[in-house]
């Protein structure tokens, strides 16, 4: 009768014998000069002119290089492939001079063909190989009428038209250059097989599991202090920062605001932050209802109390936003620019001014999507603020793709506003494809409100093909005060993005492109 | 037998075509495209009809799923829209890693299940039998995410004896040993709640089978009540018992998709989750249709190891 019972105990004995044996690894830490790094996803593909996703693009910056790079710490183009260039006075012919002497990772030699292999695939029809698409980001360059091999050493794009953001868009993954041999060998499955002439060389991509690149000893920049870099996909955030916790990491990125703090306290690990160029913001329906009254459209921004919403909802993970145009673009960004202060009563006063008291309101909401942090909570928040100054909001939350289904093709006849976040790489992106006449939903743009100034529209198109850079943060500075006066938006936060690692991780800083650079990055 | 058998996996194909056509109209009528989900927000709506196009996706859908099941016939599964590879290639890889993660756990919840069953039989309504039912009703009402976080948070991070995700080490891994070590946490998370099931059935079959008039006759002759237990009443429950476990191996399946989630582990449900929120409605359609086999094929050894110890059933 007791035998049952005994080998119930034995057998559990012998799991937890079997425990004891196996548990001697989990103390490793991980080794001295690899870095592991904790995804927040698995990445799609690691062809940079297929990738739109900010997780790829962390292991893409890592394997490829462009025609330029941003400069570290800014948004400013930098030599990287080329060692310099020469922009035509009329704007439309680019000449870039290439560095000698570079190969990329699979052997074959980078030169003037492979750029041109690069920009063509993605943007000629016609080319062999543009059926290894799609490309979504190709719309970056369709400025270029052409890319034309002048020698093994010198490229010359002709533009369309003058485009001043082509340089940072050159400098954006989608401008990386890809190894044409490898494309070739590979096909589509390319993603799958890149090769690049970036500081590292990609090994291995375990599906779910890993993506291991090594150390490129013959880098033309100076060969990295890491040996190796190995990015996890980790979805579950509360499993990453087990992770980071228990040492099987030695970094990660988009750290719960809750966990940060618990970081901070802790000696053992280094947080960091950097404003990117993101903003989050309402789009106010200009067309029609009561947004269609300056005044009303001034009083919301009066009524939102930015302050508490960064601070208690997104617990100091953002900034309170002045205007369209994020400060991470230093040299575009209007500096005397002030946030509309949270003014109940101010608001409250216009509203009564308009003649749109007790107004009742229609309101798109997200739950969840690239860059919009906490959507529902903030929201909410909103809809709090705005009832204190008599306004009726009336909620309608919707799924990411079925939310950008709603709003993408206008507000009209549907709602009265709607959340929305944008991060770009140049100051001219946002405005000019959300805020122009020309950029209304039936003309293919992002214009959901409808906004509509003729001046506005005469300084974007001006910035945008003026090719001195000191006259294009002029007219954007100019462009920021009126849109901030016309308001139409709510300009509520721009993001700061964060990551923790390990005491031991020398050398990294975060950066406002949000990409993730580990080429000076040192782990002894 | 034989004859059996095959029935039985003749019957599977009308299955098979019924799961697949309820999950491509499901995945149909989620809102938001594929084309959508690989273009990005700032897609223009001619490259998403593009794309539709090259895709197939703008056919009707019956021509669609007809034109899948004719590649399937031919052993072709297609290529994953959102990992660029052949939906064959991902499937067959990360299934290897569910498949020991789900066979580790259903035979450690079938004999923690079968053992604290008996164990609860036998001393029924004594001291061991009240103890063993509260931990089962405690392990069936847990929901398994949570316990995984709890024993993450326990076992990785406060005292850190296990690693918290992953199947094997991320740099220098590899071998039994890291994969046993990796193992343990996930495995006992998803056996918790089957082992819970599986002890409540046995227990209420070994209590029918102990009443049996051929047990008291087996005491009579004076048999050891080891042997009665175990040769006349135990073997006699099985038969009971081995069918649901077969059963308890879709739960097992279906929680590995939660468990692989929480501890990351780079199995077919984490894939499965990843192809939905992307509408990659061919890797949805590769990776339903391989744990549907797997489901059928396991209840159906179930029903032969049932029939091969209980030789009334086979006629």
């Amino acid at each position: 009768m007791r035998f049952p019972l005994r080998n119930a105990l034995a057998g559990l004995a012998f799991v937890a014998l079997a425990g004891g044996a196996v548990t001697a690894p989990a103390l490793a830490q991980t080794p001295p000069n690899v870095l592991i790094v904790g995804q927040i996803a698995e990445p799609k593909s690691l062809d940079p002119s297929v990738d739109t996703a900010v997780n790829d693009f962390r292991i893409l910056m890592n394997l490829y290089d462009g025609l330029v790079r941003y400069k570290d710490g800014t948004l400013e183009p930098e030599p990287a492939l080329a060692e310099s260039w020469d922009i035509s006075d009329d704007g439309l012919t680019y000449t870039f001079h290439l560095r000698q002497g570079v190969t990329f990772h699979d052997g074959t030699p980078f030169n003037a063909e492979a750029v041109k292999f690069t920009f063509d695939r993605m943007l000629d029809d016609k080319h062999p190989f543009h059926d290894t698409g799609p490309f979504p980001l190709a719309f970056f360059f369709s400025a270029i009428d052409s890319t034309n091999v002048i020698d093994d050493s010198t490229v010359e794009f002709k533009l369309k038209e003058p485009y001043a953001p082509f340089l940072s868009n050159l400098a954006y993954p989608a401008g990386l250059i890809v190894s044409p041999t490898a494309v070739k060998e590979h096909g589509a499955d390319f993603g799958r097989n890149p090769s690049g002439t970036g500081p590292f060389k990609f090994e291995n991509w375990d599906s779910n599991t890993s993506v291991v690149i090594t150390r490129n000893e013959d880098y033309w920049d100076g060969a990295p202090p890491l040996e190796a870099v190995v990015y996890r996909p980790i979805t579950d955030a509360n499993t990453r920062v087990a992770e980071m916790l228990s040492g099987g990491i030695d970094l990660m990125v988009e750290v719960p605001p809750d966990n940060l703090q618990q970081f901070r306290d802790n000696a053992d690990y280094q947080v960091y932050e950097q404003a990117g160029p993101h903003l989050w913001f309402l789009i106010l329906n200009a067309k029609e209802g009561p947004f269609a009254d300056k005044k009303v459209r001034q009083a919301v921004n009066y009524a939102i109390d930015k302050k508490t919403l960064v601070e208690n909802v997104l617990q100091g993970t953002a900034e309170v936003a002045a205007g369209p145009t994020p400060p991470a673009f230093a040299w575009a960004y209007n500096e005397a620019l002030e946030p509309y202060p949270y003014d109940p009563e101010k608001a409250k006063a216009l509203l009564k001014e308009a003649g749109a008291e007790g107004a009742e309101l229609t309101f798109y909401v997200t739950e969840g999507g690239s860059g919009m942090l906490d959507p529902v909570a903030m929201g909410t928040a909103i809809q709090a603020d705005l009832a204190k100054v008599g306004l009726k909001v009336k909620i309608e939350t919707y799924e990411w793709n079925t939310f950008l289904g709603e709003v993408n093709p206008g507000l009209e006849g549907k709602a009265d506003m709607a959340e929305m976040a944008w991060m770009t790489n140049d100051p001219d992106t946002l405005p000019f494809l959300a805020l122009r006449t020309d950029a209304f939903p039936d003309k293919g743009g992002f214009n959901s409100g409808y906004y509509s100034n003729p001046k506005v529209d005469e300084l974007l198109e001006k910035a945008r093909t003026s090719t001195d850079q000191a006259e294009r943060a002029k007219l954007y500075k100019e462009m920021q005060t009126i849109v901030r006066e016309d308001a139409p938006w709510a300009f509520i936060a721009n993001w700061k993005q964060n990551a923790v690692s390990t005491a031991a991780v020398e050398g990294f800083s975060l950066q406002p492109s949000f990409f993730l650079i580990l080429r000076d990055v040192a782990k002894p | 037998m034989g004859a059996y058998i095959l029935k039985r996996l003749l019957a599977l194909i009308p299955i098979l075509i019924g799961l697949t056509i309820i999950v491509f109209l499901m995945i149909a009528l989620i809102p938001g495209g594929t084309a959508v989900a690989i273009l990005g927000p700032l897609a223009s709506a001619e490259s998403v009809a593009k794309l539709n196009a090259e895709l197939g996706l703008d056919q009707p859908l019956p021509q669609q799923y007809l034109h899948w099941l004719g590649n399937l016939l031919h052993g072709d599964l297609g290529r994953s829209y959102s990992l660029k590879r052949p939906v064959v290639d991902e499937i067959f890889e990360r299934f290897s890693a569910t498949a020991i993660l789900a066979g580790t756990s259903l035979v450690l919840c079938s004999i923690f299940g079968l053992l604290a069953g008996i164990v609860s039989a036998v001393r029924q309504f004594g001291w061991t039998d009240r103890i063993v039912t509260f931990v089962v009703l405690i392990g069936i009402s847990t929901p398994s995410f949570w316990l995984g976080l709890l024993l993450i948070m326990l076992f990785a991070v406060a005292w850190p004896i296990f690693p918290p995700s992953g199947m094997y080490l991320a740099y220098g891994g590899g071998g039994i040993l890291d994969l046993l070590n990796h193992l343990v946490l996930p495995a006992v998370t998803l056996a918790v709640v089957a082992t819970g099931v599986i002890a409540r059935l046995t227990r209420t079959a070994m209590l029918e089978v102990l009443r049996q008039d051929y047990i008291r006759t087996a005491r009579a002759k004076g048999l050891t009540e080891g042997r009665v237990i175990y040769r006349h009443a135990f073997k006699s429950a099985l038969v009971t018992v081995i069918p649901l476990i077969g059963v308890q191996a879709g739960l097992v399946i279906g929680g590995a998709v939660y468990i692989e989630t929480v501890f990351q582990w780079p199995g077919i449900g984490r894939m499965l989750v990843g192809a939905i929120s992307t509408r990659d409605i061919l890797l949805v359609q590769g990776g339903v249709l391989l744990l549907a086999v797997t489901y059928v094929l396991i209840n159906l050894i179930a029903d032969i190891i049932q029939t091969l110890l209980d030789p009334r059933l086979k006629s």
